[in-house]
């Protein structure tokens, strides 16, 4: 259960799932700058059109890009409406201290599709993407920062192992819940107190899970040789293809596009 | 000559109490003498806290030994320089299949060894592809781990060993927390690693059932070895064993009873087949 | 009737693509002192079923009487319930987080609302009742063995002093030592304080000492609901279910068909062992009878 709402990997073949995860990675990047580089409506039907064709060739069904944005709803009304109710201008309706101006209006437009597009957006890169896959990805981009001493490796090592262990922990904490209210817990009713007391019960034997998991998994990375990331060779290196690198024009191309559009204000 | 070889070998830890008493010394394991045999299955039977998977710790180099020598093909295991090589020569299989999984897919997680082992990429998928089909596996390479059963994470866990061409497995009560089917599946495997590829096979359990395939048997208690033999020399013991906290098969315990009551039986049945055929030849 | 089940599903992960139909149209009454096993493979539903006996799973649909009553009722006290219906879940001692066992013992009294003497009284008992000593009251839970830490948690529940005692697994991965005390004092409660017990267990051979009556569960349907002695006669069956009889029934439909006449329904090591030495005599005596009549 807990693999659906984490990463969100949504299983399939499809030319978006087999691209390489760094084009993936950098290409969202991109497609983030953009939507905020564009300011006139060519401009966002362009990132539109990109929107709905990368949709199209994942092959997810929308209704999973719809659904990664519920969790963000509450935040995008919250932005729409300052929006809409503190941008100055020209005033349209005036309600006790609020006013709603023409400008208000079409700023919180903006705001409302920029965030559409930007979390449906990267909601396709995690549906298409397997969470290893994107860690992989960092640490081959974020290389350059061994230089300076940053344990790339290890960091992403940690991730990887934090994704495996996301899952299981997640169903554990149910099962302990599940247990202690068998025993007469309640999480649900009292004060701000009572509720983090009642927390106890539920985060001590997790951290004691978690310590328990964590010492076993080092022993068995011992026993298995791992020593670090010195020496270590990797079963999928990741490589370029043909796919790839058609890709990256895609997305330069794309970034020139929406420069011209930024600049000229269409 | 020998894969595993223990010469008094001793284990000791120090347990520190809360009232700032003086800390007390734990003999975990103490004497042990062993010598396992390349190409052999062994198993290690005792109580939990017998000190049988801190033995097991010592075959794998986890823990070095306190007192005593304990060989690996030939290497002393206190010997630093060698610990990666111990390691690759004794693979070792845990008891919680969750905890032991470090991928986040079936293949990558049996690449990890190979991978801490410097191999080529293309070695590695040979290898990967090899010990996946070993175990019965490899139609789940692409699955999360986290999808399978207890026995098929198992089986996955000692995929990841196998890719590491071991000479020896060590289980360290792998079936404790799976059910029947999976109980079943990962030792069907350890016997087929066994008696196909000629790989050494520990397995440390307290599940008598298990063990009746065994070449060996030792019985641990207080950190010691109280018992060895056959199977059925062992199972013919049974009053020792279950002063040992051990229960053996109901059907070594019906022959047992039998026997007892004057019916001519041999010693030490371990199987169903065996006890149908033993009644069934009485004229 | 204590608990009633009547027409009980439930799915999981309804309208995803993982969606599971876990408990299909289950029907089932348990009655007062009743020890009964639960038994069927992983995913057979189960664990399911008996976590919607105290109210921790919601039905899809379907009904749960408690003492008559639908525990899914507008206003039915789910919380004292559970005080009533005790769930022991599996690997319960990764429950406990007190700082001493006496302390983590309290935990189910204090949740329902007694005095301080009343939940140490409870939970002495408790504790008494699994074997735990009283020089362990003080010690802190983590630094118990494993069976210690198993039963502790086991008194956890018992301290609620519930009517009914439903363990998931609760001999997983103990020793056999371990698991014959764990059994056995189970089993006493049930003799000694008339407690309802429910145990889910792969172990056919522990199904067959203790409990008297056993429910097959298979596919999210109840596939037997019988005495063990019975269910055991469908060993086929279960094997094609993915589970087995005891080793002794084998054993003993094998005998029977090499023509010796053994009863076939035998339970245990003794029972086997009686019958098989009542056979064996049997078929001496009638060979004898056999001999003579040719020498006469």
């Amino acid at each position: 259960m807990g693999e659906i709402t984490l990463g969100q990997y949504y299983p399939t073949n499809s030319i978006l799932h087999r691209l390489d995860p760094r084009v993936k990675f950098l290409g969202t990047l991109v497609y983030i700058v953009a939507l905020f580089l564009v300011r006139g409506p060519v401009g966002y039907a362009v990132c539109a059109a990109a929107l709905i064709s990368m949709i199209v060739l994942s092959k997810v069904p929308f209704r999973y890009v719809l659904k990664s944005l519920k969790p963000v709803v509450l935040i995008m009304a919250v932005t729409m409406l300052f929006n809409l109710l503190l941008t100055p201008g020209e005033v349209l309706w005036r309600f006790w201290i609020f006013k709603i101006t023409e400008e208000g209006i079409r700023m919180a437009a903006k705001m409302g599709i920029r965030l559409v597009f930007l979390v449906s957006g990267s909601s396709i890169m995690t549906l298409t993407t397997t969470p290893n896959a994107l860690t992989d990805a960092m640490e081959r981009l974020f290389g350059f920062l061994k230089i300076i001493h940053v344990p790339v490796h290890e960091i992403a090592m940690m991730m990887s192992i934090a994704l495996r262990f996301i899952p299981i922990l997640t169903e554990e904490t149910d099962k302990i819940k599940k247990a202690q209210i068998a025993r007469g817990a309640d999480f649900e009713t009292g004060g701000f107190v009572k509720r983090m007391r009642a927390m106890i019960p539920l985060l001590v034997p997790l951290f004691v899970s978690a310590f328990r998991r964590a010492n076993d998994l080092a022993m068995a990375m011992e026993a298995r040789c791992y020593h670090g990331g010195a020496g270590r060779t990797q079963m999928k290196p990741l490589r370029y293809r043909k796919a790839d690198y058609i890709a990256w024009a895609v997305v330069a191309a794309f970034l020139a596009v929406c420069i011209c559009l930024s600049v000229t204000g269409w | 000559m020998p894969i595993i070889r223990a010469e008094k070998l001793g284990f000791n830890y120090v347990q520190y109490n809360d009232e700032n008493e003086a800390p007390e010394t734990i003999k975990a394991i103490r004497d042990i003498d062993l010598s396992i045999e390349k190409g052999s299955f062994v198993a290690i039977l005792g109580h939990n806290g017998s000190g049988k998977s801190t033995l097991a710790k010592q075959m794998n180099a986890l823990l070095m030994p306190t007192s005593g020598t304990m060989w690996v093909d030939g290497i002393d295991t206190a010997g630093e320089d060698e610990l990666w090589k111990v390691r690759q020569k004794a693979g070792m299989v845990f008891q919680n299949p969750d905890n032991q999984i470090i991928g986040t897919v079936v293949d990558e997680d049996v690449a990890f060894g190979p991978e801490n082992l410097g191999m080529p990429t293309d070695d590695i998928w040979t290898r990967v592809d090899d010990a996946l089909s070993k175990v019965g596996m490899l139609g789940f390479r692409d699955r999360s781990p986290n999808r399978l059963s207890g026995g098929q994470k198992q089986r996955v866990a000692i995929a990841g060993v196998v890719a590491m061409h071991p000479e020896c497995i060590v289980l360290d009560e792998p079936t404790a927390m799976l059910d029947p089917n999976g109980r079943r599946e990962v030792l069907e495997v350890a016997r087929e690693l066994n008696r196909k590829e000629g790989v050494t096979v520990i397995l440390i359990t307290h599940y008598m059932e298990e063990v009746i395939y065994a070449d060996h048997v030792y019985v641990m208690d207080l950190g010691k070895i109280v018992m060895e033999g056959t199977p059925r020399e062992v199972f013919s013991r049974v009053d020792e064993l279950k002063a040992l906290k051990l229960t053996v098969p109901q059907v070594t315990e019906l022959a047992y009873e039998l026997k007892k009551a004057g019916v001519k039986i041999p010693d030490g049945i371990i199987t169903p087949e065996e006890l149908v055929e033993a009644l069934c030849a009485i004229r | 009737m204590l608990i009633e089940i009547q027409d009980l599903c439930y799915t999981y992960g309804e309208g995803t693509v993982y969606e599971v139909m876990a408990l299909d149209h289950v029907n089932l009454k348990i009655g007062e002192g009743e020890f009964i096993g639960v038994i069927g493979h992983t995913g057979s539903g189960k664990s399911t079923l008996i976590q919607h006996l105290n109210g921790l799973i919601k039905p899809t649909s379907g009904r749960i009487l408690f003492e008559g009553k639908d525990i899914w009722e507008e206003g039915y006290d789910r919380r004292s319930l559970r005080t009533h219906v005790g769930l022991v879940f599996q690997y319960p001692e990764n429950q406990l987080f007190e700082t001493d066992v006496l302390t983590d013992v309290m935990f189910g009294p204090k949740n329902e609302g007694l005095t301080k003497e009343e939940c140490e009284q409870r939970a002495k008992m408790a504790l008494r009742q699994v074997g735990i000593s009283e020089d362990l009251y003080k010690v802190s839970p983590f630094e118990l063995s494993g069976g210690q830490k198993r039963r502790v948690a086991v008194a956890g529940v018992l301290a609620m002093d519930p009517e009914v005692l439903i363990l998931d697994e609760p001999t997983a991965g103990l020793d056999p030592g371990g698991r014959n005390e764990l059994l056995n004092q189970i089993k006493y409660l049930r003799d000694k304080r008339g407690i309802t017990v429910i145990l889910v267990s792969h172990s056919m051979e522990d199904m067959a000492v203790y409990a008297n009556r056993l429910i097959v569960v298979h596919e999210g349907k109840i596939a037997y609901d019988d005495t063990p002695r019975n269910v055991f006669t469908h060993h086929r069956e279960l094997e094609k279910m993915g589970l087995s009889a005891p080793q002794i029934t084998y054993v003993m439909h094998d005998l029977k068909a090499r023509g010796l006449e053994v009863d076939t329904r035998a339970l245990t090591v003794n029972e086997a062992a009686r019958s098989i030495l009542m056979a064996l005599s049997l078929r001496k005596s009638m060979k004898t009878a056999e001999a003579q009549e040719k020498q006469d």
